[in-house]
């Protein structure tokens, strides 16, 4: 019975707890590898910083937390963007939507955590009314607004369809963030790696670092969106058989049998 | 090394964060797959 904790009569022994499958494991399996390395690499092997010293070291989580969080956010906008347009029965879409705005929101509450602690080491304060970041902390906003709208009641296909619409206009707000810094005066940084005139100002194994961090965090965002939206199908598929079987029971009852 | 406890809170909050999700993942999704059938399974 769906919405039952037992096992499902159609579930093989082997099949039950298997969300997995071998290319999420090969992910899964890539990113622990890749970040050992980043916190190995990040904390021990790494050369402090001429300026900053070893406060430094907060940049190989800071910058691939704030990368993966732009990513999710595209990625459900993206994906909310091909659903209103195609008007697909089936609804991937908008799980992989969902499911990446919830990676996102925690990886960019960690981007604004790990950079007050890095803004208390260089700036001398947590937090500051910057455009970057109060740009950063009104997206955060309103893609938590986003996962709001998502938990509302509704069939799945009223809930993708109001959550696409949110999520196609909260995209727009991640070059504003980006570009934050170039367009307003701001005490944050402007992008060292990606900068306009191409010149890459950092050592070698600083960089390698930064990048493995990018990497394995990319991988981890893959292997969590790929689990969490098949989590989403299995919720989805246990509400709809819930409701049929709640349908059947209430046409079986004698009429009357509710005064 | 210096700023040691805003560096390694940074790293501690990150990476557990990280696994905390991965471990909700697999709890959750072992929960639900024992109660949704096969055939509505499309990655198996």
């Amino acid at each position: 019975m769906y919405g039952d904790n037992s096992m499902n009569n159609n579930s093989t022994p082997d099949a039950v707890g298997r969300v997995a499958t071998t290319a999420t494991r090969v992910i899964g399996v890539s990113a622990i590898v890749t970040m050992a390395w980043v916190i190995v690499s990040g904390l021990f092997l790494t050369p402090e910083d001429a300026i900053q010293g070893d406060a430094v070291r907060i940049m190989y989580v800071h910058v691939p937390t704030a990368w993966v969080a732009y990513l999710a956010f595209i990625v459900t906008g993206g994906a909310s963007l091909c659903w209103l347009l195609k008007k697909s029965p089936t609804l991937i879409l908008d799980r992989v939507a969902g499911a990446s705005a919830e990676i996102g929101v925690l990886f960019m509450a960690m981007t604004l955590i790990s950079g007050s602690l890095w803004g208390r080491l260089t700036w001398g304060t947590y937090w500051v009314w910057d455009p970057r970041l109060t740009t950063t902390a009104f997206l955060f906003v309103t893609y938590v607004g986003y996962l709001a709208v998502r938990g509302l009641g509704g069939s799945p296909h009223q809930r993708a369809q109001r959550s696409a619409i949110i999520a196609s206009l909260a995209v727009l707000e991640i070059p504003l963030v980006h570009f934050s810094v170039v367009l307003w005066r701001s005490l944050h940084q402007s992008a060292s790696v990606l900068s306009p005139d191409g010149d890459i100002k950092m050592d070698g194994l600083m960089l390698f670092t930064l990048f493995s961090g990018v990497v394995a965090f990319s991988l981890t965002f893959l292997w969590l969106v790929m689990h969490r939206q098949r989590l989403l199908t299995m919720r989805d598929v246990i509400e709809e058989k819930g409701l049929e079987v709640a349908i059947r029971e209430r046409q079986m009852e004698p009429e009357g049998s509710d005064l | 090394m210096n700023d040691l406890g805003s560096i390694v809170a940074t790293y501690v909050i990150t990476f557990g964060s990280i696994v905390s999700l991965v471990a909700l993942t697999i709890q959750r999704g072992r929960k639900l797959s024992r109660q949704v059938a096969d055939q509505d399974k499309p990655w198996i």
